[in-house]
């Protein structure tokens, strides 16, 4: 049976206020749940190769807050923070995650979504599901974009470069 | 008649058209240029029935075209309609695949760490 090559994140869409990203690790659970809520750890893979996180602060309990803030190459400080819904060590975690970049006129609920990630024990190691629900397809959607636009601007970023370097 | 259902498409429609991850396969092994259904089926290693499936989808809503070639049916993608929404899916992806691959080295490390503690060897 043909495989895919690459171990690629899988992203389906089960409503339209959803986006569920899976993705199956060769490690045990309890470990990718340690990357997940130690902040020098989620530090040193939230930022994607696009950038920088510059702080990762972790309050781990129900009730407790938590504060990602990254720099994407060159551009303006981005940040997410949210609180513990609920925590089963090594198997769940349901956070709310508000994003302060909104774009003006959207409400605290636009800008809020739900997240449960799951840790699921497979023989291969761990398989990560990550559940956002967004409160109407219209955000929903624009999460999506978001990382349209961050592609387009390391494409410039790097076409900038490019330029610069053939002067 | 595709004309006319494509036409009759809503966003919503392509969006979901192009949200199904199997689809999402189909329409990157198109970008590379036409392509027959056991070709496809070959790439993507999915059943027959489940890759004519998704074909008749992404056909409704525009995405792809089919002309017939002998006695085989080549498809191909239509990108205008719905490229924009499947680049805006993917970069997405992109970043969660990025992200999880740091992971990866992350994790690979903490294995190491763990089988330094030492249970067993």
């Amino acid at each position: 049976m043909a495989v895919t090559s690459s171990n690629r994140a899988r992203l389906s869409f089960p409503t339209d206020e959803q986006i569920l990203i899976e993705r199956e690790f060769a490690a045990p659970r309890h470990l990718v749940f340690q990357a997940f809520t130690t902040p020098e750890l989620v530090k040193r893979w939230w930022h994607a190769n696009r950038g920088e996180v510059t702080l990762v602060e972790i309050d781990l309990r129900v009730g407790g807050r938590y504060r990602y803030a990254m720099i994407a190459c060159g551009g303006p400080e981005v940040a997410f923070h949210g609180e513990y819904r609920e925590i089963v060590p090594d198997e769940r975690i349901v956070t709310t995650e508000f994003y302060e970049g909104a774009p003006d006129g959207w409400s605290e609920d636009d800008a809020t979504t739900l997240n449960t990630t799951t840790f699921g024990e497979t023989a291969a190691g761990t398989m990560l599901a990550i559940l956002i629900e967004a409160n109407s397809k219209m955000a929903r959607d624009a999460i999506i974009a978001s990382g349209m636009e961050d592609g387009l601007q390391d494409a410039l970023d790097l076409l900038e470069q490019l330029a610069a370097s053939l002067r | 008649m595709i004309r006319l259902m494509a036409r009759a498409a809503t966003t919503t429609d392509a969006f979901n058209a192009v949200a199904e991850p199997r689809r999402r396969d189909i329409l990157d092994a198109l970008a590379d240029g036409e392509r027959g259904v056991n070709e496809l089926v070959a790439l993507l290693g999915l059943a027959q029935p489940q890759v004519s499936k998704h074909l008749r989808v992404l056909r409704e809503v525009g995405a792809v075209e089919v002309r017939d070639a002998g006695r085989q049916r080549l498809y191909r993608l239509n990108g205008d309609a719905l490229k924009p929404i499947h680049d805006w899916i993917s970069n997405y992806e992109s970043l969660w695949s990025d992200r999880f691959e740091q992971l990866d080295l992350v994790l690979e490390e903490l294995k190491l760490k763990g089988a330094g503690d030492g249970s067993d060897e």
